[in-house]
């Protein structure tokens, strides 16, 4: 290549990306540099650093309550939601990975619930939850036993949320597992059936092995996902009764724009950063190992 | 052949509980949504008779007309801009040589790991200064380059073979022409993927719109219904699930629609 | 249009020397076939030439002009590939004028160009088809098309047959080389098949490991290799190679077999080359052994036979042999259509009805 033709993809590359690079400039790396720095700062009602206090709002976050009651949550949630998540839509993925008549519209519906915004997902599970017209109060009553105040029972508010969560989460998980079991070669089955081997065989030597990439995927991704949870408790809880739904992103949110606590929020948008960026190295290292194995 | 028929059966019955188990919800927000105030008070999960007044009353007494077009506005801009920002970035990644190309790719993937979550207190304070709040920029512009669109355009970018691009240099093809006539029609059904895929997720926005709003003038589809619910139509659930039926159909139809692209792109595109 | 390729060099960053002092001489009109092994440096030859890639040193002329520099589009060639290229969203005809259209040739003539290559290679009846629809031959037809439709009259093929089943190949082979000629064209033709070498060709270069090992016709290729790798190369079965040991005009093999040997008299250990179908088979002949391989092909049968050398020995002959694998048979070498090496492998010299038979050919 000569040097013009050089300089000319230079330019043009410049040119192409230069877009792209503002908007991730302005909204993405200035924030984050912006959060690091706000965090190591006593701010003011509006939210103007007012002096350097080092990791001060760090050691307040630790010894404050709230914030040990909300970062305790957070984690049980992360772990039940996604836990869940990936038992139930494995087994969705499964039982539609089989062909039969009318296969499609069943795959249709179970990956419906992709489309469902936070929003609506919250309202619907709203009404389920409602203690006196609600679809649980009904069985409750059905079944005779004691009505429970979904929402506003310390324990029984996170159990709702999780439920709306996986819910919501179920759409996406199956479609991306239900791929990953229809691209196992046929012929694996086929021997398996040669030799005779049970359903449940077949499911532990098979699938699983060979699905075992995706489910990893599939976790990261719901784990990120619910680590940035936000619209279920707005809408569900607003963090209630007493901080026992005050997931992270929640507590950020209020502590930024409700109780005009910038240092405060920062600090814990710096901790919410630092959990994602290790969960997506974790997953870039596992990739790059799969690969660097594959390619041998 | 009679074992196989009765496990076909209980595989068909199996399917079924777990799909109306799934839908439930959503049937009884339907179901709620075609009935009349007095026929939820008393209880009922079903309509005695089919109403369709909470919809009529949706568009007439609430504004969430308003609300499903400034959705419409915003999920569109910010799609044809994330379709056309990421093309162009992926372009350059995977057809032209560049001085820093590696660092700057990681860069751009780096921008996968820092969540929107943590970086609202200074995009706040950004938007608030140009001026912007209340405005379709202000939800939209955060949103407009995206590194998970550059990056699946440009592994499917990668699958144009490298004889078509020796045909076109043959021929004399510019990079526009190349770009226009080779890539982006040889990778359509990537682009058609991640531009549902983008429009859904737009569609669905919950927490910057939520920041970025504080009036009705450009207000989403998603903050009005939580607005609907915090406000006097609180219990009045025929009118609040009509609503949200009506929100929802556009996505549900994206879905139905796009399911086949969907799956192959996710599958496809995000891990490999 | 003839091409002149001039001391080519190309070094990978690694070191690893790719090409190594390319020279060769197109003639205009003629079918030219770059031939070798994978990583032979063929298609790194063809990439050069078109310019997709950079060459490190050395000049590529054509038709008298140096365009070693000048990128793709202003060398004035085309191209079919071996996965065709076409784009699956448009039309076999729209594929066909996808050149025309991008250099905005006017639409008449755009289509009484495409009529014309339709016509050429029999896809009239396709033309609004998709490639999806196409079965393979008829898709490289399409690219062939493609080329052909662009007035360049130099068109460069990268094994365009090689994903095509046998008896596709086979007719293509005919096509193309119907059209080649038909046309006048120069076609620079890559390939690792040495049928299509020999059916094709009007000259061969034969590279090994980035270097030419030789050029010529192919029958010159065949007939007289210049060392051991070309007399390989081609021949199937492959020639056989057997370490001898000539003295006072008669011939030993390491097995003790001797023969009276004197069409050249030299001596010293050699490398004898015999084409398994350079034998006759006799009861009386010198050479026995057992038949420890055997294929019948229907018009002859291929055999390997153990004559207690180092390798087994090849045997190619025209007629069906009704012995099963432990028969013992006896044939004897036409000495005088042998080839003899030295022991590094380099020719010496072939045997004598050969030369007569090479210079009939040119005479």
């Amino acid at each position: 290549m000569t040097k013009t033709q050089t300089a000319h993809q230079n330019l043009l590359a410049l040119l192409l990306l230069l877009p792209s690079l503002i908007i991730l400039g302005i909204f993405v790396f200035y924030p984050m540099i912006k959060t690091f720095y706000l965090s190591t700062q006593l701010t003011d009602l509006v939210g103007n650093p007012i002096k350097f206090i080092g990791l001060k709002n760090f050691a307040n976050l630790i010894r404050s309550d709230s914030f040990i009651t909300s970062f305790t949550i957070t984690l049980i949630f992360v772990l039940f939601s996604t836990v869940l998540t990936l038992f139930i839509s494995y087994i969705m993925a499964i039982t539609a990975s089989q062909k039969m008549k009318g296969i499609a519209i069943f795959r249709t519906m179970f990956s419906s619930t992709m489309g469902v915004s936070v929003t609506v997902a919250s309202i619907l599970w709203l009404f389920m939850f409602n203690p006196q017209i609600g679809l649980f109060s009904k069985i409750l009553t059905i079944l005779h036993l004691p009505q429970i105040n979904w929402l506003s029972d310390p324990t029984w508010s996170l159990v709702a949320i999780i439920g709306t969560t996986v819910w919501m989460n179920l759409g996406f998980a199956f479609l991306v597992l239900l791929g990953a079991i229809q691209a196992i070669p046929q012929d694996l089955y086929q021997v398996a059936d040669l030799d005779g081997a049970s359903w449940w065989l077949r499911l532990r030597k098979i699938t699983l092995p060979a699905t075992r990439p995706t489910i990893f995927f599939v976790t990261v991704v719901t784990l990120i996902n619910a680590f940035q949870t936000f619209g279920q408790v707005d809408i569900l809880t607003s963090g209630g009764p007493d901080y026992h739904t005050n997931l992270l992103v929640y507590a950020i949110y209020q502590d930024a724009f409700v109780n005009h606590s910038v240092g405060r929020a920062s600090a814990q948008s710096v901790i919410l950063t630092l959990i994602i960026m290790l969960f997506t190295m974790i997953q870039f290292y596992v990739k790059n190992k799969r690969e660097g194995r594959n390619a041998k | 052949m009679q074992n196989s028929r009765l496990q076909k059966n209980c595989r068909f019955v199996l399917l079924l509980i777990v799909a109306i188990l799934l839908l439930l919800p959503l049937f009884l927000g339907i179901s709620l949504s075609l009935s009349s105030s007095q026929s939820i008070a008393q209880g009922n999960l079903l309509p005695r008779h089919l109403e369709f007044g909470n919809y009529i009353k949706v568009f007439t007494n609430t504004p969430m007309a308003s609300f499903l077009l400034h959705s419409l506005i915003v999920s569109g801009m910010v799609m044809v801009g994330q379709i056309a920002l990421s093309i162009m970035a992926a372009y350059a990644f995977v057809f032209l040589n560049f001085r820093f190309k590696k660092t700057l790719f990681i860069l751009f993937l780096s921008t996968m790991m820092l969540p929107f979550e943590a970086q609202i207190i200074p995009n706040f304070a950004t938007i608030r200064d140009l001026n912007l709040l209340n405005t379709y920029a202000s939800i939209g512009l955060p949103f407009l380059a995206s590194a998970f669109g550059t990056f699946m355009m440009k592994t499917s970018f990668e699958q144009v073979p490298i004889e078509l691009k020796h045909l076109s240099d043959i021929e004399g093809l510019n990079h526009w022409q190349f770009a226009t006539r080779v890539v982006m029609p040889y990778t359509k059904v990537n682009i058609i993927t991640f531009a549902l895929y983008s429009f859904l997720t737009n569609w669905n926005m919950y927490l910057w719109p939520l920041i970025a709003t504080t009036n009705d003038n450009v207000r989403t589809v998603q903050i009005g219904l939580r607005q609907l619910r915090s406000q006097d139509t609180a219990s009045n659930w025929g009118l609040i699930m009509a609503a949200t039926i009506v929100s929802v159909i556009p996505t549900l139809l994206i879905i139905f629609l796009g399911q086949k692209y969907f799956k192959n792109g996710l599958t496809n595109g995000v891990i490999k | 249009m003839s091409i002149e390729l001039q001391h080519l060099k190309k070094t990978y960053e690694n070191g690893e020397e790719v090409l190594t002092d390319i020279n060769t001489t197109i003639a205009d009109g003629q079918f030219y076939i770059l031939v070798g092994a994978s990583g032979s440096g063929k298609s790194t030859i063809l990439n050069a030439i078109a310019g997709f890639i950079p060459i490190d040193e050395g000049t590529i002329t054509i038709n008298g002009k140096d365009v070693t520099r000048l990128p793709p589009k202003d060398r004035n060639l085309s191209m079919v590939f071996q996965n065709y290229a076409l784009m699956p969203n448009l039309t076999v005809s729209e594929n066909i004028i996808f050149g025309l259209t991008a250099r905005h040739t006017a639409k008449a003539l755009r289509q009484k160009k495409l009529q014309e290559v339709l016509d050429l290679v029999h896809l009239e009846g396709y033309k609004n088809k998709k490639p999806g629809n196409l079965s393979g031959g008829q898709r490289q037809r399409v690219s062939l098309a493609r080329a052909l439709v662009s007035d360049a009259k130099i068109i460069l093929m990268d094994e365009p047959l090689s994903n095509l089943d046998a008896k596709l190949r086979a007719e293509m082979r005919k096509e193309i080389r119907l059209l080649q000629q038909q046309l006048g064209i120069t076609v620079i033709y890559v390939t690792h098949d040495q049928t299509e070498v020999m059916t094709m060709g009007d000259q061969v270069m034969l590279l090994n490991k980035g270097k030419i090992e030789q050029i010529g016709s192919p029958l010159e290729l065949y007939n007289v290799p210049t060392n051991t790798f070309v007399a390989d190369f081609f021949g199937s079965p492959a020639i056989n190679l057997i370490d001898v040991n000539i003295e006072n005009d008669i011939l030993k093999m390491k097995n003790g077999i001797a023969m009276p040997f004197n069409w050249e008299h030299i001596n010293g250990t050699f490398k004898l080359g015999v084409r398994p179908e350079n034998i006759v088979m006799t009861r009386s002949g010198k050479m026995s052994g057992t038949i420890v391989h055997i294929e019948p092909l229907g018009d002859g049968t291929n055999l390997e036979i153990n004559l207690g050398l180092d390798a087994t020995f090849r045997v190619k002959v025209n007629e069906q042999i009704h012995l099963v694998v432990g028969d013992a048979v006896n044939f004897d070498i036409l000495l005088d259509k042998v080839l003899l090496f030295t022991q590094d492998g380099q020719l010496i010299k072939v045997g004598q009805s050969e030369l007569v038979a090479v210079s009939g050919q040119l005479a």
